[in-house]
């Protein structure tokens, strides 16, 4: 199913970049970055390249033994990130919501991008979308909310990706292998060993998964 | 290091491996000083656990010696003497704190396998296969324990490493499937399967109070030790009927609970058993309930039954309409060892049970190919194997 999913987002982007700069109602990105009604967000590619159902969308929940404090004081540290998020090497906080953050690309390589928080409530929300001219566009939320009875944090994470050009949409195919979904699955299912049990599982040297 | 190895359907071998090391900060390595086979490795030995790889290490009963700990490792120092047991929990997530040690969140690092079979998937195992976790197991010189402050358990100088070696399994799966029996004063209670989970179902249902234990097996040294040893009424299934004996024993009213220690193997003399046999084999079906039939359809009305037995896939024939017909209560799973293990080394050090009454075959780790045939075919008596990796030349007893 999600192999589909990206299947249809590749074939999507590889039609023309002219498709992709079509106008489409803003609610998909609207809902992936947790922008509540009113909030101001300012017309970028960025939120063109994702309107409507482009690009590839992640949502996936997990339930976390910790207080809602100490999952978003974690997340909000996004040097955290690729303690967790395989795929990254790097994420530097730039200042003034700003962030750069460094992938692994095909063959060794890597690849770069910036973003920034387009929403921060503290203990409740995050939301971010890369800057307008990234090799790819991407946007997304984490919500935190307390769940049996304040012992617990539910977070659920919403991505949405898109590339607007060939380059960049092998770049994000290798990112995000046949199945995004799965990834952001075992991107979650560690951030919850690391902070419950405070180590990722592995049973084998070098196998982080 | 030396350990034993899978290296596919009725073959392992002991093999030259690398050490472990200490991958995490809460790891220890544990030098074994003793380790025995589990009837649920003869399901890995048979072919039945998907997800084995050639040259993964095997075993998950074993005890040893505390020789190195990772820098988060507190409670455990090194020259510890202690037991481990067979499942991995974290000890911090919602599992491990609502004393569910089986199902522990953390411990899997392939939990994404078992959640595709399972839907969730339960806590990481040693020695027993990628889709738990893929570690490696306590046949062998050494093991590798993750979460080391949670699950090895101190124990007494003063009791010998055969008295507390089956803290590590059989004896708290024993336990606990006699305590998901909800016993009462006065129950009787019938335990398919003689083997060493069985026994220990047999002792710790009287530990709780069962008035009588109906045991049922076919292999005369089992029977046997299940009456002499532990008291218990015996039939043996391939000389009587099971369901009419247990209606008779029983005032035509069925025992008060049924434990199915057999599990997934399960052999019979009945049409449906040979009905297994024949979709197993041409790989139609994935396990031969026979057993578990047998014990929904003879146990009382509002009685349980519960599983220590081991099941990994979808059950053919299986007789819910009957469970549902009398209102019983089902119950299974792997065992929360965490939760039993303390009491039960009480039990051991106040003399209420020797563990080692099951033990038939103590032997070294090179003899493990020769002892899982042994095992198998249930030859020479075999109930129980136990190897001790520090010895070199062959005592079998």
């Amino acid at each position: 199913m999600a192999t589909a999913v990206v299947a249809y987002g590749l074939s999507r982007r590889s039609l023309s970049g002219a498709a992709l700069a079509a106008a489409a109602a803003p609610l998909a990105y609207r809902g992936v970055t947790g922008a509540w009604p009113g909030f101001s967000t300012r017309a970028s590619d960025t939120r063109v390249a994702l309107a409507g159902h482009r690009g590839i969308h992640v949502r996936e929940a997990i339930r976390l033994e910790v207080p809602v404090e100490f999952a978003y004081g974690f997340w909000r540290r996004l040097e955290n990130l690729p303690r967790f998020m395989t795929h990254l090497q790097a994420v530097t906080d730039l200042g003034d919501g700003r962030s750069h953050w460094v992938a692994d690309g095909p063959g060794g390589s890597a690849f770069a991008w910036d973003a920034d928080i387009i929403n921060d409530i503290e203990n409740k929300l995050i939301g971010w979308r890369s800057i307008a001219g990234s090799d790819i566009a991407t946007a997304g939320s984490v919500r935190f909310s307390p769940a049996r009875q304040g012992r617990s944090t539910q977070v659920s994470v919403n991505l949405q990706y898109a590339a607007p050009g060939g380059r960049a949409a092998r770049l994000l195919a290798f990112a995000f292998g046949h199945d995004p979904a799965h990834m952001i699955r075992e991107d979650l299912r560690r951030v919850k060993q690391l902070l419950e049990a405070g180590e990722i599982a592995r049973a084998a040297k070098g196998a982080e998964a | 290091m030396k350990a034993v190895c899978y290296y596919g359907k009725e073959d392992v071998r002991v093999e030259t491996v690398p050490d472990p090391e200490i991958l995490n900060p809460r790891d220890a390595i544990v030098r074994v000083t003793a380790t025995a086979i589990c009837g649920s490795d003869l399901h890995i030995y048979g072919g039945y656990i998907p997800t084995m790889l050639k040259g993964d290490v095997l075993g998950h009963e074993f005890m040893g010696e505390v020789v190195e700990v990772g820098p988060e490792t507190r409670r455990l120092k090194v020259g510890d003497r202690v037991v481990v047991p067979f499942t991995i929990a974290c000890g911090q997530c919602y599992f491990c704190k609502e004393q569910l040690w089986s199902l522990c969140d953390n411990s899997n690092p392939n939990a994404w396998v078992a959640e595709k079979l399972y839907g969730y998937s339960g806590s990481g195992l040693f020695g027993y296969s990628h889709m738990y976790g893929g570690y490696a197991g306590g046949q062998a010189e050494y093991v590798r324990v993750p979460f080391a402050d949670v699950g090895p358990l101190p124990v007494p100088d003063s009791l010998r490493d055969e008295q507390v070696l089956f803290l590590s399994d059989i004896f708290p799966t024993g336990f606990m499937a006699a305590e998901n029996c909800q016993i009462k004063p006065g129950d009787t209670v019938a335990v398919w399967g003689c083997g060493p989970v069985g026994q220990f179902a047999i002792q710790s249902a009287f530990l709780l109070g069962a008035e009588r234990v109906i045991a049922i097996d076919r292999f005369p040294e089992r029977l046997a030790l299940a009456s002499s040893f532990s008291r218990a009424e015996v039939l043996d299934y391939s000389r009587v009927d099971v369901p009419q004996a247990l209606r008779e024993m029983t005032g035509g009213e069925g025992p008060d609970a049924c434990i199915d220690a057999v599990g997934l193997e399960s052999h019979g003399t009945t049409l449906d058993a040979w009905y297994d046999r024949a979709k197993t084999s041409m790989y139609l079906a994935t396990d031969r309930p026979h057993a578990l039939r047998q014990a929904i359809t003879a146990c009382r009305k509002g009685g349980t039954v519960s599983i220590p037995g081991v099941y990994g896939g979808w059950l053919d024939k299986f007789p819910l309409g009957a469970a549902f017909a009398k209102g019983l209560t089902l119950k299974m799973g792997q065992t929360h060892m965490h939760r039993y293990m303390p009491r039960l080394l009480d039990h051991i050090e106040r003399g209420d049970i020797d563990p080692s009454f099951i033990i038939t075959h103590r032997v070294a780790l090179d003899d493990a190919p020769e002892m899982y045939r042994t095992f198998r075919q249930k030859q020479d008596s075999c109930i129980k194997v136990v190897m001790k990796p520090g010895v070199e030349t062959r005592a079998t007893a």
